[in-house]
């Protein structure tokens, strides 16, 4: 064992983590068992070598001499290994001089007795001693950040954090796989708990978009592949096509007026099937962009090519191209925003509660058209048979903290359904039944806004739903949807007859999210929304650098949540784009030449498209700046050519030697 | 087609008319029944909530012995018609899937009578057969009468497809609807067809029979068929029929309301669309039976059920 840099002094650092560490572990035991192992010069232990005076304790060993190279007992890498590479190198070393032994979660948190968690922290403590003589002094990369970002997803989080970025000078492209941007929240009619109109406090922003030059705005797209790495991606967007030329088109909608349907006969997507559209149609008013698309499943054109098309005639910028193809666009982008969001749950998916077999069971998100003055109604509450309802049940928690379904709280249902209560109230004068588990009602004003539900009248019912029917017991429910709970304040089952039942549907993952996961190679917890790279401390970062998350595609969020987050996401990309530089790990594969055999074994199997082929020399060569260091092509080469800074074969046998010799 | 069979004690007791005409609808659709030698009490008794090894023991002899009767290697279909035993029967497959400690000590009680369970028997159910492996349009092909203009609501009970039938959805199960569609008659869709019948109440409360429970829980299933104009009930399980048929007269006693609504196996209407005798489908050992006659000019019915019957 011969270290670079003239024999090995090694220190060796064990945290007590407070009681987290030291509680399970006797730490005096694991430094006296290191003051013992083969090139340690020096083993202390201290409360919390992550704070200053701890890392004060290495830079003054190296300092003083006595230490060459460190090792510290504690967290996880993911957690101090940079603080420790810091105090490493303020000491005047090369920070790759320094191994993590993970003695927290890897054996106090997961062991229970506590002679077994001392004899396994001493274990590592010999892995990362016997490790850490032979680590090489590495130089960290960099490599250039491109000023452009990429926002996926025109919700309102990935609208804010479009602007933001934009706002700050930088040209951002923003994709959008609906026609128009907007998003969910474009389809509500008031917001909890201020009952701000939606749209007018999202319209501006919107238009903002599409005035703001720095922005380039591509709906009725999405992302097709994505290459390269932080700082440098190579991004490909397809864009469908929507027949319509829209930089001709100005919005003036005389096409949908002028199409050979008289009728609007399409069940309206917009509007939840609630009302029709025709095959050429615009969302809503205050679409973004305002240019209409072109449906070819109800075209009569594009079924059977017989329409004298008076959409063409009525058009005076003659904007419409039905040749239309689809393109794609390639840009470079040095950070990306993923925004895609959620979906609703499917309320069909329980068939106790009759959504699709009573016409009178509705979700929230049939409502929140309803409520809106824009929907089908243009704001009137009315059941499928146009009448009004005089009594109205919302059942909280469809899909949501249940294990059939989803285990986890959707977080916004119980707000927007008190929202729902209160404009179902006033527009209707309907008696509202609301039937929650628990009132969740977190957040700034959100539990003043449950309390002036509760002066209002609103009724509520304390019990999870066990079904709706129109099963009439009695002369009064004949004739109506009898909601079943247990009321747990009351102790008893009741049945409640209403006119109309409104469904608090949960969030739930893009249905593509896996698709779009591995597009990004981004990960997704265990409910499918994607995985940040740290819940408290890195909430809008993954793991792969340079890709962040706003809204709720990172998990159920309400509208300040989502906005929040889309700012802190826009932050994150500026101050990447303002560095100009990222720096990259050194821990890369290499190939050995005169090792290399030119088998091209790994040449197929890098993920990263990281390893070249020489023909000239019949070798095999790594782009150090795509490799992102997986290790798969050392795992691969039959000849050991192939190697990793940090995990060479040399430093993975000493440590698993360390492990061994140990027990 | 040949099936093992377990009858349970049901369809030698109050449910007599089920096996009757189990039998026949089975012999018309041409699948052969094997009663399973030596059987015993599936366990669907107060055993399971007692103890459930034992329970699950009781039940693991009669599926060691119908594997014993098989040629090695080859699965056996074990049908059980009562939807108690057929419930019984799988709860005591899943107690075997689990590879627990109530697996173990029951495969080490067969071993004290000389039985092995290797676990390869298939428990299935009358409606899962006749759909499944007889199939829909040879149910209708062995049509000769069809009850057209019958209507039949299906009541499945708590048992049958709950929590987890393989054959149909536990929530809004359709099998018996499909079954009583392929002979001509017409299934009444209503929301209680899994809904409790309350007989669990009635015989095997561990504080006593509580009647007036069960009486209700019976008659607003009964109350609900009857305003949405079904002319009958069909069930597939012994104690289900036996409870909605016997205590119609207390239930007009109690609630004030005439029921008067025949309840019959699911084999006694398909019996009878296949012109098969009444007297071969235990229809005269029913309590009351009185269905429209085939063919003859359906009852006018008001959407979503008819007018609320006064009390």
């Amino acid at each position: 064992m011969q270290a670079h840099d003239g024999a090995p002094k090694i220190g060796v650092y064990i945290c007590h983590c407070g009681l987290n560490i030291a509680g399970k572990i006797d730490v005096e035991q694991v430094v006296a068992f290191a003051a013992t192992l083969p090139n340690v010069a020096v083993a202390r232990d201290y409360r919390f070598m992550c704070s200053d005076p701890g890392q004060d304790l290495i830079r003054q060993d190296i300092d003083d001499g006595l230490v060459n190279r460190v090792v510290v007992a504690s967290c996880s890498p993911l957690m101090h290994e940079a603080t420790f590479r810091r105090a490493t190198a303020a000491g005047g070393i090369s920070p790759f001089f320094f191994q993590m032994a993970s003695i927290r979660e890897h054996v106090s948190w997961v062991t229970a007795d506590q002679q077994d968690a001392t004899e396994k922290a001493k274990a590592l403590v010999a892995a990362a001693v016997r490790r850490v003589a032979l680590h090489e002094p590495l130089e960290r990369r960099q490599s250039p950040v491109l000023p452009d970002a990429m926002v996926v997803g025109a919700g309102i989080a990935g609208i804010h954090a479009a602007l933001t970025m934009a706002n700050a000078g930088k040209h951002v492209y923003l994709i959008e796989r609906e026609s128009t941007i907007g998003g969910h929240m474009a389809r509500f009619d008031k917001t909890f708990p201020t009952l701000d109109c939606a749209a007018c406090i999202l319209t501006p922003k919107m238009s903002e978009v599409r005035a703001n030059p720095n922005i380039t705005l591509w709906t009725y797209a999405d992302v097709v592949s994505v290459e390269g790495y932080t700082g440098n991606f190579t991004v490909r967007v397809r864009r469908r096509p929507r027949y319509v030329d829209e930089d001709l088109c100005t919005g003036c909608l005389a096409c949908i007026d002028a199409c050979i349907n008289k009728k609007a006969k399409v069940p309206d997507e917009w509007n939840e099937g609630l009302s029709k559209r025709k095959p050429i149609y615009i969302p809503f008013p205050q679409a973004t962009p305002p240019v209409v698309v072109v449906d070819p499943e109800t075209c009569i054109w594009f079924k059977t090519g017989k329409c004298p098309r008076p959409c063409i005639d009525a058009c005076e910028r003659d904007a419409f191209d039905f040749e239309q193809q689809e393109r794609i666009e390639e840009v470079k982008v040095g950070a990306i925003v993923l925004a895609t969001g959620f979906k609703e749950f499917d309320a069909t998916r329980i068939p106790a509660y009759g959504y699709g077999r009573y016409p009178n069971v509705y979700t929230s998100v049939e409502v929140e058209r309803l409520v809106n003055a824009t929907g089908p109604t243009q704001g009137e509450i009315v059941l499928r048979d146009g009448t009004r309802p005089q009594t109205v049940g919302i059942i909280h928690c469809v899909g949501s903290r249940d294990e059939r379904y989803n285990a986890y709280c959707s977080r916004v249902c119980c707000m927007y359904s008190l929202k729902l209560a209160h404009l179902i109230r006033e527009r209707s004068g309907a008696e509202v039944y609301d039937f929650y588990i628990d009132m969740r009602t977190a957040g700034k004003g959100y539990e003043e806004f449950y309390d002036k539900l509760m002066q209002e009248g609103t009724h509520f019912v304390r019990g999870r739903v066990a079904g709706v029917t129109d099963e009439a017991t009695t002369p009064e429910e004949e004739g109506k949807l009898i909601v079943r709970a247990e009321d747990t304040l009351l102790g008893a089952a009741r049945r409640i007859p209403v006119d109309m039942v409104v469904l608090a549907v949960g969030l739930e993952p893009q249905p593509d999210a896996q698709d779009v996961r591995r597009l990004f190679n981004i990960g997704c917890g265990a409910e499918g929304f994607f995985t940040e790279r740290h819940p408290k401390l890195a909430p809008v970062s993954t793991f792969t650098d340079g890709i962040f998350l706003a809204g709720a595609c990172q998990g159920p969020k309400d509208i300040p949540d989502s906005v929040a987050q889309a700012g802190a996401a826009a932050a994150e990309v500026l101050a990447m784009v303002d560095r100009g530089m990222v720096e990259l790990e050194p821990s890369t594969a290499f190939i050995d030449p005169a090792a290399c055999s030119g088998c091209r074994t790994c040449v197929g199997l890098c993920p990263f498209a990281a390893i070249t082929f020489d023909h000239d020399r019949n070798v095999a060569e790594v782009n150090e700046v795509v490799c992102k260091g997986c290790g798969i092509c050392v795992g691969a080469c039959p000849t050991g050519a192939a190697q990793q800074h940090l995990f060479t074969d040399e430093e993975i046998f000493n440590e698993i030697e360390g492990v061994l010799a140990y027990v | 087609m040949t099936y093992a069979y377990f009858p349970g004690c049901s369809m030698r007791g109050t449910g007599r008319a089920y096996e009757e005409s189990l039998l026949a609808v089975f012999e018309k659709v041409g699948a052969s029944l094997e009663e399973l030698e030596d059987w015993n009490c599936c366990g669907a008794s107060a055993w399971t909530s007692v103890d459930r090894t034992q329970a699950v023991a009781l039940s693991a002899r009669n599926l060691a012995i119908a594997e014993r009767g098989a040629a090695a290697g080859t699965p056996v279909d074990l049908m059980a018609p009562c939807a108690g035993c057929y419930r019984a029967l799988l709860k005591t497959q899943h107690a075997f899937e689990e590879r627990g400690a109530v697996a173990e000590k029951v495969d080490a009680a067969l071993a004290t009578v000389g039985l092995r369970y290797d676990r390869t028997v298939r428990v299935r159910h009358p409606i899962d057969v006749l759909i499944d492996d007889v199939g829909l349009e040879r149910v209708a092909e062995a049509v000769t009468r069809p009850l057209e203009g019958v209507k039949v609501a299906c009541y499945y009970g708590c048992l049958l497809v709950r929590p987890n039938a393989p054959f149909d959805d536990p929530h809004d199960p359709t099998s018996m609807d499909r079954l009583i569609e392929a002979v001509g008659a017409e299934p009444v869709d209503w929301p209680l067809k899994t809904r409790c019948c309350g007989a669990s109440c009635y015989s095997s409360s561990p504080f006593g029979p509580v009647q007036e429970a069960t009486l209700e829980l019976s008659y607003e299933i009964l109350r609900d068929a009857k305003r949405r104009g079904a002319d009958a009930i069909a069930t597939a399980c012994p104690l289900c029929q036996f409870n909605l048929e016997g205590f119609q007269p207390r239930m007009a006693r109690a609630f004030g309301e005439r029921i008067d609504l025949t309840v019959g196996f699911i084999t006694q209407f398909l019996g009878l669309a296949m012109g098969i005798d009444e007297r071969r489908l235990g229809v005269r050992r029913m309590m009351r039976w009185h269905l429209p006659e085939p063919g003859s000019k359906p009852q006018p019915v008001a959407a979503g059920g008819g007018a609320h019957a006064s009390a």
